[in-house]
């Protein structure tokens, strides 16, 4: 049985001049596997992941078909419920640790809180579990890491402690989004392939999503190619190459680069029907 | 592995503390220009201290002899180096008036006012950051409409009237409360002749002393006015606190605590108000400080025998010493508030104290 299961999944924003639709009829499933969410940027990746999770704040709202996470109704789920996968059994690592850890916690307190919380472990039980964690993103000195602040460190350093938190749990599943594009390109490999060990050792399903085609196909089994908040095409990230629509395939071709302009791709043939489909 | 980023300070606390020691020389580099200036007012002002005090038919030569000894002979950098040397041993000069040592009138005024500063802004933050707090949870909601018209209220309406219409409801119509002053009478005197006052303000005395009579009889004559105080802050407060927490909880962190499976109580009152804490402080303490400067019109009404009704009273008598007097101390108190919420700033804000 597959993990996660979406048919049909739309993501609306009520706003003054009417609703936008961000995402519009996305259907996937996914096992313990590896799943790459493509696509420039507005296309509703991260609208998409963050729907799975229900965190989608009004004036947003979600419906779907169906959205189950392994076997259970995600749609129906009272918040309580949701409560329990979050965190516990699906994770998210977000773009930019210097926005997603909280500014005024120290690294320790942020790492054991779901522990003391959620699992009730003491003190002492919760911290080793931390330095343990932070341990396994290869942070050197971690003692002295859970005594920093978010802002005494480097983003690479943040984006680990923030891979370090989700995977404490020991999650199912890992929405990772876009999880390197905020770092320096000399760490961003290093970051990538610390992501990408754990999650391989682990045996949980990744949901990876980029704008980089090119380096979600390394890292996913399975890519999906959104544009304009539908799925264009989903192919094998080993038949890449012979992708078929021109939208990936002008993905593929123009090789965008990380940190450069975003908007429209240049040199992407946008004279099909794809292109305007569904526009406003 | 990279190389690890430049490692946090081993202490935090000595630059804090180097950071206190500069807050206290920016303390007395603002004092002492607040004294230069009330020097300068009142060698400036038009009244004659020599003349108010030797009366209109004194000789010359009396005068000569009060000038020599209020040392108004000297030249007036030295004048200027008593007046500090003074102030900083407590002494605020002789209030005309009254004969008495400023200082000493002073300390008997000002416990009243801090008393009643106090009791409003304790009151106006316990209710203004939980109304603000839901204010800002259930925005367009019935609450956030209900909190920002009765904030709208606190703010436009003028506190004279306010207080003139609690009077006549609470005291004079319903009579749940006391009317004008701290206390009744009897209690006033027992107070003054049987109790011991440690710091001037009744609700503590009484207390201390066990006197709780005295101290049900304070809280029914304070309750008013300070709940009026509360009003006024409790309107900034929940505005402030409502516009801080909306604009916390749409920062990503505020996801990741929800990504955490974190409850929304502790969402909110633990990891968004940490952060909406940092500027908060500023605003309750600038709002405490509005309290204690500026609630003249308050202790006109109650009778209150604080520090505004005493300057109000000595500007009316011309009483430049006592005027001067309680310009100082009123500057001294919102410059201690400055540093005070300077402190608390940098120890709730990690960013602050680098
Ligand atoms: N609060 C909002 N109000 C209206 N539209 C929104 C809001 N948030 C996001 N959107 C819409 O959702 C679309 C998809 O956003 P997003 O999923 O963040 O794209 P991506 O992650 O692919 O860059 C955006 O183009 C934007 O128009
Ligand atoms: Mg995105």
């Amino acid at each position: 049985m597959s993990l996660l299961e979406v048919k049909n999944l739309r993501v609306t924003f009520d706003t003054e001049t009417g609703p936008v639709q961000a995402v519009r009829g996305v259907s996937f499933s996914l096992g313990h596997e590896r799943l790459g969410i493509v696509g420039e940027s507005g296309s509703g990746k991260t609208m998409t992941g963050r729907a799975v999770l229900r965190l989608i704040r009004p004036p947003g709202r979600v419906d779907a078909d169906v959205m189950t996470f392994d076997g259970q109704d995600l749609l129906n789920a009272t918040e309580r419920e949701m409560r329990a996968l979050r965190g516990k059994r699906i994770g998210m690592v977000m773009q930019d640790p210097k926005y997603s850890l909280n500014p005024v916690m120290t690294v320790g307190r942020q790492l054991t809180e779901g522990l003391r919380l959620r699992d009730k472990l003491g003190r002492a039980d919760a911290t080793a579990k931390a330095i343990a964690a932070l341990d396994a993103v290869q942070i050197r000195d971690p003692a002295r890491v859970m005594e920093a602040y978010p802002h005494e460190l480097s983003g690479g350093m943040g984006q680990r402690v923030m891979i370090a938190m989700m995977l404490i749990p020991e999650p199912d599943l890992l929405i990772a989004d876009e999880p390197t594009s905020a770092l320096d390109v000399t760490v961003q490999a290093e970051v990538l392939s610390i992501l990408d060990g754990l999650v391989r050792d682990r045996g949980m399903g990744l949901i990876f999503i980029s704008h980089d085609l090119r380096l979600v196909a390394r890292f996913c089994d399975r890519v999906l190619v959104m544009h304009k908040g539908v799925v264009v095409e989903e192919v094998a990230a080993a038949n890449l190459l012979e992708a078929k629509h021109p939208y990936t395939r002008g993905l593929l071709n123009c090789l965008p680069r990380i940190g450069g302009p975003r908007g429209p791709l240049p040199g992407l043939d946008r004279s099909g029907a794809w292109a305007t489909e569904g526009a406003p | 592995m990279t190389a690890l980023p430049a490692p946090p300070p081993r202490s935090r606390l000595l630059p804090f503390l180097g950071q206190i020691a500069l807050g206290i020389g920016t303390l007395a580099i603002t004092l002492l220009g607040l004294l230069l200036i009330t020097f300068i007012i009142a060698r400036v002002v038009p009244t004659d201290p020599v003349l108010s005090i030797v009366g209109e038919r004194a000789t010359e030569a009396q005068m000569e002899a009060i000038r020599v000894k209020l040392g108004l002979d000297l030249p007036l950098w030295q004048q200027f180096f008593i007046y500090v040397r003074d102030a900083l041993q407590g002494d605020l000069g002789t209030s005309i008036r009254t004969g008495q040592s400023v200082t000493a009138e002073i300390a008997r005024y000002f416990p009243a006012t801090l008393e009643l500063a106090t009791l409003g802004t304790i009151f106006g933050t316990l209710v203004g950051v939980p109304a603000g707090v839901l204010a800002a949870t259930r925005p367009g909601s019935i609450a956030d409409q209900i909190v920002r018209v009765v904030g709208l209220m606190g703010y436009s309406m003028p506190v004279f009237w306010l207080g003139l219409i609690g009077l006549l409801v609470f005291y004079g119509k319903l009579d749940w409360v006391s009317g004008p002053g701290r206390l009744d009478p009897t209690y006033d005197m027992m107070m003054q002749f049987t109790l011991t006052s440690y710091t001037g303000m009744i609700l503590i005395d009484a207390a201390l002393n066990g006197a709780w009579d005295v101290f049900a009889n304070a809280i029914s004559h304070i309750i008013l006015p300070a709940g009026l105080l509360g009003y006024v802050s409790m309107a900034y407060i929940s505005r402030m606190t409502r516009s801080f927490m909306m604009n916390e909880l749409g920062q990503e962190y505020i996801t990741t605590a929800r990504v955490k499976g974190m409850p929304e109580w502790r969402v909110i009152w633990v990891h968004a108000m940490k952060n909406v804490l940092v500027p908060l402080i500023t605003v309750i303490a600038l709002s405490y400080a509005y309290l204690l400067e500026g609630s003249v019109l308050t202790e006109t009404i109650f009778a209150w025998p604080g520090l505004g009704s005493y300057i109000t009273d000595a500007l009316f008598a011309a009483d430049m010493p006592a005027v001067l007097g309680g310009t100082v101390v009123v500057g001294v108190v919102f410059v201690t508030l400055n540093m005070a919420s300077d402190i608390l700033y940098r120890l709730v804000d990690p960013r602050a104290r680098a």
